[in-house]
């Protein structure tokens, strides 16, 4: 009984938490989803609240900003997801071949990046792409290139170039981790074998890190899903990037530009339901892979 | 290996060291310039530092000032409570069983699956409703919720704190609460940090709540301070010395944190994703 209690209090604190500021917070998402505010007649008298079931959900589906903002985001994953795992797990397997030198040094100047908050990241890069401040496109225009990282082709890579800058060596150090708990006797059976050092390491190693694949795969995923403060900081200086250019910043721009609670509403219920359908998918697809 | 292989695997990580390396780099050094040697990408002329230093606590009546204290509030204080209580929950899940107490760990898993963006409008109308829109607590509450953390927790709970201590503490006859807060709770010290660490890295982030709750510029953390001064530099150029130097102060506080206790965010990086 007392064990009971106990672990009640200690419990507590964090599912106060998590009904107030997660499970009301979903639950009212989806709710604001089905209703809108209607004005009376004329526009005159006291707005109501009325249900409107899914005339929302219609209203956001047939916006074609709407889905510009999917297709946007879901080519940033396509770009930004297989770089971000392939240039990691590279690194990590570069660390690990037992030819790196300056190990620990070379992995804080890879990991540096992460320490830095995602808007100065952003920021940085925002001024290493603007032509007059940045350094990078004089060296260009020196060779006789002119380069411009914020135009119609370019914005998207330029903003998956700061995401990968921030997070590489964050995944990197995840990735190496799980490399030093590959059992010694396993690489050593496999050098007798015959195995060189690539063929040992995209042969043995990588898929013994499987797992911590997947992890950092569908948490990347997640983060990427909910793309903002980057394109929210570029749009300050480039008309290529459109109030609602993410699908995150098309519910920014619903619910606190245009007030329009239940289009805000339904957009988040759309997104929310699209990342918990594909990261089940990718769990599902990598499971039946292994087994 | 052969010295080509040697020398391609020393060349491609120094390759990509610099590429992380030198937008840093950069930062540091403009911080020291002024606007026409910026605009002219005078690497070395124009030094100006002492000056910018001067500029970005005096822009704006001293504005900066307060978004840094503010950010240190929100995230110094948010870290330390979000770590205790979440480190709680995870020992909890590890030392205790009741009914359905998989099924409840599932839902704080699937917690870290909802994105900001989703919960942003609903918590704005809900401190609308309560009348803690732009004040200190609507950015600060939302913050202490870290369910990544009270999975960490359980492992920290798992792998630190044997249950034969537990056992032995019973049998002296200490309750369960003075166990976990005399004899637990000092076995996670470590963990406890790497709470910490993570979640001050994730409020110092915070950019998205802020923009949505606060009004009042007094009441900003530093990201959301410079998201608008640099609104403002494309439009008045003389901020961009001050932004940039406002920058790498914001950087500051992280690259120490993490040089000084580097072994404990590895430990729960790791724990976190081998499993």
């Amino acid at each position: 009984m007392k064990g009971k209690l106990a672990c009640a209090v200690l419990m507590a604190p964090f599912f106060l938490l998590l009904v107030t500021v997660f499970l009301i917070p979903t639950g009212t998402a989806m709710w604001l989803s089905f209703f809108a505010a209607d004005q009376p007649g004329l526009g005159f008298g006291p707005e109501s609240t009325v249900f409107v079931g899914l005339r929302s959900y219609g209203a956001v589906l047939s916006d074609p900003t709407f889905l510009n903002s999917m297709f946007t985001v879901v080519l940033y994953c396509l770009l930004y997801i297989p770089l971000m795992v392939a240039g990691a797990l590279t690194l990590a397997l570069l660390l690990d071949s037992g030819v790196a030198k300056l190990r620990g040094w070379m992995q804080m100047g890879l990991y540096l990046p992460h320490a830095v908050p995602g808007i100065i990241a952003a920021l940085i890069w925002l001024y290493l792409y603007t032509p007059g401040l940045s350094p990078i496109i004089d060296l260009f225009a020196k060779a006789d290139v002119r380069i411009s990282f914020l135009g119609i082709d370019t914005v998207l890579p330029s903003i998956v170039n700061i995401a990968l800058w921030s997070n590489l060596g964050y995944n990197m150090v995840i990735f190496y981790a799980a490399l030093q708990a590959v059992p010694r006797e396993v690489l050593e059976a496999s050098v007798v074998d015959g195995a060189g050092p690539v063929k040992q390491a995209l042969r043995i190693k990588a898929p013994l890190v499987r797992g911590a694949i997947v992890t950092v795969g569908i948490f990347t995923l997640i983060w990427a899903l909910q793309l903002f403060t980057e394109p929210m900081l570029l749009s300050q200086s480039t008309p290529m990037i459109s109030a609602r250019f993410s699908p995150s910043m098309y519910i920014f721009d619903a619910a606190f530009t245009r007030n329009n609670y239940g289009l805000a509403a339904a957009a988040s219920v759309i997104l929310l339901a699209f990342t918990v359908a594909l990261s089940y998918g990718v769990t599902r697809w990598t499971n039946r892979k292994a087994g | 290996m052969t010295l080509l292989g040697r020398t391609t695997v020393n060349v491609v990580i120094g390759v990509s060291v610099l590429y992380t390396l030198l937008p840093v780099m950069w930062l540091l050094l403009a911080a020291t310039k002024n606007v026409d040697a910026l605009f002219n990408s005078d690497l070395f002329g124009g030094f100006s530092l002492v000056e910018n230093v001067r500029n970005l606590f005096e822009m704006d009546k001293g504005l900066y000032g307060r978004w840094y204290l503010n950010s240190l509030l929100y995230a110094v204080i948010g870290a330390g409570v979000s770590a205790f209580i979440s480190i709680a929950a995870g020992y909890a899940f590890d030392k205790y069983s009741f009914r359905h107490k998989e099924k409840l760990f599932g839902l704080v898993l699937a917690a870290v699956m909802v994105p900001q963006t989703v919960l942003a409008l609903p918590l704005y109308l809900m401190a609308s409703e309560a009348g803690l829109v732009n004040t200190f607590w609507a950015v600060f509450i939302p913050a202490l919720f870290n369910p990544f953390g009270v999975y960490l927790g359980r492992i920290f709970a798992q792998g630190y704190v044997p249950d034969e201590v537990l056992e032995a503490a019973r049998i002296d006859g200490a309750g369960d609460l003075a166990t976990y807060f005399k004899v637990a709770f000092r076995m996670l010290g470590p963990g406890m940090v790497t709470l910490f660490l993570f979640q001050l890295t994730t409020i110092w982030n915070n950019f998205f709540l802020p923009m949505v709750m606060l009004s009042d510029q007094k009441l900003y953390p530093v990201s959301l301070g410079l998201y608008q001064w640099n609104s403002s530099a494309t439009v008045s150029p003389e901020y961009y010395p001050v932004v940039i130097m406002g920058s790498l102060f914001a950087v500051l506080p992280l690259i120490l944190a993490f040089m000084f206790l580097q072994r404990f965010w590895k430990a729960g990086m790791t724990s976190g994703a081998v499993k």
